[in-house]
């Protein structure tokens, strides 16, 4: 029993880091993230993780014709500015948020539905860090549209 | 603290090593998904066979706000016949019912606020949050919620402001909690009401040209997005037998072939909005739409019966 309590303790402490991480990650996108969208309506969908420097993170959605979008992307304080480019299903990049001074949001409309994937990238610094160093946050993916029904 | 830990018997201990070797086995599986494939060799490029080595993925489906605004500007009308009825509410008594209702009730209320009908969104609310109170979701519909409704009755932002974040919220607490099949139910229930409301608007005629049968055609997209969706949870019986439900209904859309051209980004300076030019069409026949019709209905009633 004694053996198994550092082991226990360890258990424990990562369902706790990681229920606390999940819902600071929750209460980001709620927060600060979705203002972001204002004035689309968000769509309601929630898509957030805890990333680290040099992860990605995958995003599939089908986006419909005649709709116009806002995509939002968007990484907690701690983290550097966040990466995101939008591709289409022949991996065609239709826009890359380094050659927008690393904007959060962007705005876009189609003529003709199509499933597109949003790649998101924290960038790593390119230094060599003790795993205490190494930046942590939450990163959040929002999708907003203009409401057409008024 | 050290005290409680202490107490702990062995079986306690095997309980919590067994969530921590889940939780490590389920971000396992996520994976593992990045390798495989689906079969959509009508579409010019399969958009999932590039998969990065991603440590997350999201497959987002529209949600039941998304699926109402694509309802009503494809030019629907209101029809509250066509909703799952409220006092279907007491048959849904276990999990599965209450995920599965849970997303199709917000997007029966969805549709419904679309169209600026006040009192069907709050009725559908109300049993929607019997739903989350059903499943132990603690934050996300409450009397609040309603008495917001209530006092916005003629503020359209704020309602679609308030059925968002309803949707967010209760899926939200259902991934965090570790319960990630009810969500991906709530989401699949929802994307399976959208597309039940949009083939129960199409009109008796011809649907040469007709709005709302190009975006159920259109669904044919998100069809793999479910899929990807349920296998990933398909550990869970109930997953695993909607899964088989929603695989008959891609037999019908597997009959339908889109083709697209390629994609042009032109961005509009005044407004810095990027349109995304190419064509698409699809061959959908009137005898395919019938079929399709048909499919929706048998999983729909699976789902509210």
């Amino acid at each position: 029993m004694k053996k198994l309590l550092p082991v226990l303790i360890s258990i424990l402490l990562f369902i706790s880091v990681s229920y606390n991480a999940s819902a600071q990650c929750k209460g980001f996108a709620k927060k600060v993230c979705k203002s972001e969208l204002i004035p689309y309506i968000h769509d309601g969908n929630y898509n957030a993780a805890m990333l680290v420097e040099g992860e990605e993170a995958d995003f599939y959605k089908t986006f419909y014709a005649d709709q116009q979008y806002r995509l939002v992307v968007c990484g907690t304080e701690s983290l550097p500015s966040v990466e995101f480019k939008v591709m289409d299903a022949n991996r065609n990049v239709l826009y890359n948020n380094k050659d927008h001074n690393m904007a959060k949001a962007w705005d876009f409309k189609l003529e003709s539905s199509q499933q597109l994937r949003i790649v998101v990238k924290v960038p790593a610094s390119g230094q060599k860090k003790s795993e205490a160093e190494i930046l942590s946050g939450c990163v959040a993916i929002m999708i907003g549209f203009k409401d057409q029904g008024k | 603290m050290v005290f409680k830990l202490r107490t702990l018997n062995s079986n306690s201990i095997i309980v919590c090593a067994a969530i921590f070797l889940a939780s490590c086995a389920s971000g396992g599986a996520k994976k593992n998904t990045t390798e495989v494939t689906v079969d959509s060799a009508e579409l010019e490029q399969d958009i999932f066979k590039d998969i990065s080595h991603a440590k997350q993925i999201f497959y987002s489906l529209p949600s039941p706000l998304e699926s109402a605004m694509l309802i009503k500007s494809a030019g629907a009308n209101f029809n509250d016949k066509i909703l799952n009825p409220l006092n279907n509410v007491t048959k849904y008594t276990n999990n599965k019912t209450m995920s599965l209702n849970l997303g199709i009730y917000i997007t029966d209320l969805s549709y419904a606020s679309m169209f600026d009908q006040a009192q069907v969104t709050i009725k559908y609310m109300e049993v929607s949050r019997k739903m989350a109170d059903g499943l132990g979701i603690t934050d996300a519909i409450d009397q609040n919620t309603i008495n917001r409704l209530e006092e916005n009755i003629n503020n359209r932002d704020v309602i679609l402001d308030i059925i968002s974040e309803s949707f967010m919220s209760s899926t939200a607490f259902l991934k965090e909690n570790d319960r990630q099949p009810l969500a991906t139910m709530s989401l699949v229930g929802g994307w399976v009401e959208g597309l039940y409301l949009a083939t129960q608007l199409v009109g008796e005629g011809s649907i040469e040209g007709n709005k709302i049968v190009g975006r159920i055609v259109d669904q044919k997209l998100s069809l793999d997005m479910v899929i990807k969706l349920l296998e990933n949870n398909k550990e869970n019986k109930d997953v695993n037998d909607i899964e088989i439900l929603i695989k008959e209904l891609k037999k019908v859309y597997d009959k339908i072939t889109i083709k697209s051209s390629k994609i042009q980004a032109v961005v509009d300076q005044k407004t810095n909005e990027t349109n995304l030019k190419s064509t698409s069409t699809s061959n959908i026949t009137q005898e395919v739409f019938v079929e399709l019709k048909e499919a929706v209905k048998i999983v729909r009633t699976n789902f509210t019966l």
